[in-house]
């Protein structure tokens, strides 16, 4: 068969994937305020990718990125059951989450919330399972 | 006044989203169901952007964008489907 050049693809993915990564980020972290949060976040990341996977094919992106999708899993899991185990150290009960504003010089006054670092584990198993799955159904054959 | 034009518009997308629902159901070849539904999404853009006017909400603005994302890659997907067969390869230039 003679070889495809879809290069108005591999061109228009070039600019429309940082987009998409960045827009995923936003929902990410908009998710305490706006509609959003880590799983919708997390699936926008893993569009981006599987578009990455259209257009090329599972080495390129392997070689792209090379990340074990199962290792991201886990570490999304630890995140989760760090973040709610770590409450227990300061004697209130498990899942108990703690907030506080603090003032960054540029940005301003920010709250931060240890919630975002359980929503950070949802992105990352949102993200390792989704990748896991479509990347086992590609590439058997 | 814009209530009454926003109605409008709402009948005249639901009526573009009928004929493109005809053209599902009908289209002789796969590529014409596959225009047709990327239609849809793009016409299920301006009815989310014209219900989150009625409602005098911004809480949809995201799902706007999120919309047009996913038709371009499930378009994308399946225009690659079409033309080799498979949509994931394992490795290019074989």
């Amino acid at each position: 068969m003679m070889k495809i050049n879809n290069i108005i693809l591999e061109t228009s993915i070039k600019v429309l994937l940082f987009i998409i990564v960045l827009y995923s980020v936003y929902i990410f972290t908009a998710g305490h305020y706006y509609p959003g949060g880590g799983f919708i976040g997390g699936l926008m990341t893993a569009g981006a990718l599987v578009l990455l996977l259209i257009t090329y094919d599972i080495k390129t992106v392997a070689k792209i990125l090379p990340f074990n999708y199962r290792i991201l899993t886990a570490i999304g899991l630890l995140f989760a059951i760090g973040t709610s185990a770590g409450s227990i150290l300061f004697n209130v009960p498990f899942l108990t989450h703690a907030f506080t504003h603090v003032d960054v010089p540029i940005l301003g006054e920010l709250s931060l919330h240890t919630a975002t670092l359980f929503d950070l584990g949802v992105y990352f198993v949102v993200v390792g399972v989704t990748m896991t799955i479509i990347q086992t159904i590609g590439e058997d054959e | 006044m814009l209530e009454i034009v926003i109605r409008i518009a709402l009948f005249c997308c639901s009526l573009a989203m009928l004929g493109l629902i005809y053209r599902v159901i009908k289209g002789p070849t796969v590529p014409d169901r596959v225009i047709a539904l990327d239609a849809i999404g793009v016409n299920l853009v301006a009815i989310t952007a014209l219900i989150s006017i009625v409602l005098k909400s911004h809480a949809f603005l995201e799902v706007i964008l999120l919309i047009g994302i996913l038709a371009f890659i499930g378009t994308v997907a399946f225009a690659k489907y079409l033309e080799k067969g498979v949509i994931i390869e394992r490795e290019r230039n074989r």
